[in-house]
């Protein structure tokens, strides 16, 4: 008996991107039936598919203790390939097909701008609930400010300035908060903050930056909007990485003193 | 040939890439700055470009067009492997300034979409778009 679970094991763990196809498959096919009998179609099957993911990537965790969710349990080790980086980015790159080159265009400078406000829209945030949660010295602030922004700005700022080795920590849990709020919550507000067009896509993707929350949040809205906010969510952590540990710090320093 | 299409995409996005990261050295962070971007207005053009020349038959096409189905799925595996364990365990300062910046953001859309020309809502999804979906 344990050599019919080893063999099978074994097949799990030596095609690991052939069983994330399958697993992924299957989560879709249980979203699928739970949109159209339980919410009648009301909530899309992408966004409850989205939400299966994240749960089991949070019991994956509990189980492993890892921090590759589902990913560091060795028979579902495939998805971190399936929903890596790369694959990710070329499929974004391939929703770009078809686009519509005048929409982009026309919301360049509203995208521009929204990533600015978006950038140092959560620097100011992260760095205030930092202030309200007793922290005083400009290295901690900057670094919680840059993780509100995403987990990856956090600790490229904390790192460059200094901070402890706690609160980079804080700064990456700030932005995976982030991420993961915006890929649940966006599909629920879309509708109340006019999130149906490219150019609120575009805006959309500058004032969340986090490329996991955007093109998760998008694709739980309407796929056709993907390639709009990966637009501008593309320029964000890199901006972001730039201003974070110069001009955010630099402020934040001659303020303290 | 199907991977035509495919190996199209990928060029773009190499390129793309590589583009971010000069940009990045340019700018000096060691990150990609805007590589994704950069990518998607390569197949853009290179797309219009290979149509007027009647190099994108069908099957080349697809070889694009199951990437960009594969769009969701990529996505679902993609929150799978979150750190939402770490997300959830970051304590009440994390969770607030996390949860604080995500809502103000979406908040202020609204009111930056307002800038410049206004922008149509996309068309309903068709039977044939909602059933690749589904």
């Amino acid at each position: 008996m344990n050599d019919v679970t080893d063999i099978i094991m074994g097949v799990f763990e030596d095609n690991g991107l052939v069983v994330a196809f399958a697993v992924v498959g299957i989560i879709m096919m249980v979203a699928g039936w739970m949109s159209r009998t339980l919410t009648r179609g009301h909530i899309a099957g992408s966004a409850l598919a989205i939400l299966i993911g994240l749960v089991l990537s949070y019991l994956g965790g509990l189980y492993s203790g890892g921090e590759k969710g589902l990913a560091d349990i060795a028979a579902f080790s495939g998805l971190a390939v399936m929903g890596g980086s790369m694959l990710r980015d070329f499929a974004i790159v391939a929703t770009a097909y078809g686009v519509d080159v005048r929409e982009i265009r026309r919301a360049g400078p509203a995208g521009a701008l929204s990533l600015v406000v978006g950038i140092f829209g959560s620097f100011i945030i992260g760095a205030l609930v930092a202030l309200a949660f007793g922290y005083r010295d400009a290295e901690s602030l900057a670094t919680i400010g840059a993780g509100a922004a995403t987990y990856i700005v956090g600790p490229v700022t904390g790192t460059a300035v200094g901070a402890s080795s706690e609160v980079i920590a804080l700064s990456v849990a700030a932005g995976l908060v982030k991420s993961v709020a915006a890929m649940i919550g966006t599909p629920l507000i879309a509708r109340y903050i006019g999130l149906n067009n490219p150019k609120s896509a575009m805006v959309f993707g500058g004032l969340i930056g986090t490329t996991s929350g955007v093109s998760g949040g998008l694709a739980a809205v309407d796929k056709r909007l993907v390639p709009y906010g990966a637009m501008t969510a593309t320029f964000y952590t890199g901006l972001g990485c730039l201003l974070g540990p110069s001009v955010f710090f630099f402020i934040l320093h001659a303020m303290l003193g | 040939m199907i991977l035509y299409g495919t190996a199209v995409l990928a060029v773009c996005l190499l390129v793309g890439k590589a583009l971010g990261g000069l940009l990045g050295l340019l700018v000096g962070v060691d990150a990609d700055v805007g590589g994704v971007g950069f990518a998607m207005i390569l197949l853009l053009f290179a797309s219009g470009w290979m149509r007027s020349k009647g190099l994108l038959p069908k099957p080349t096409e697809r070889g694009m067009l199951f990437w960009s189905g594969m769009y969701i799925p990529i996505v679902v595996a993609m929150a799978a492997i979150q750190n939402v364990k770490g997300a959830l365990t970051g304590g009440p300062m994390a969770i607030t300034a996390g949860l604080a910046a995500t809502a103000i953001c979406m908040a202020l859309i609204p009111a930056i979409a307002k800038i410049g020309a206004p922008s149509e809502p996309l068309p309903p999804l068709t039977a044939a778009e909602r059933a690749e979906e589904d």
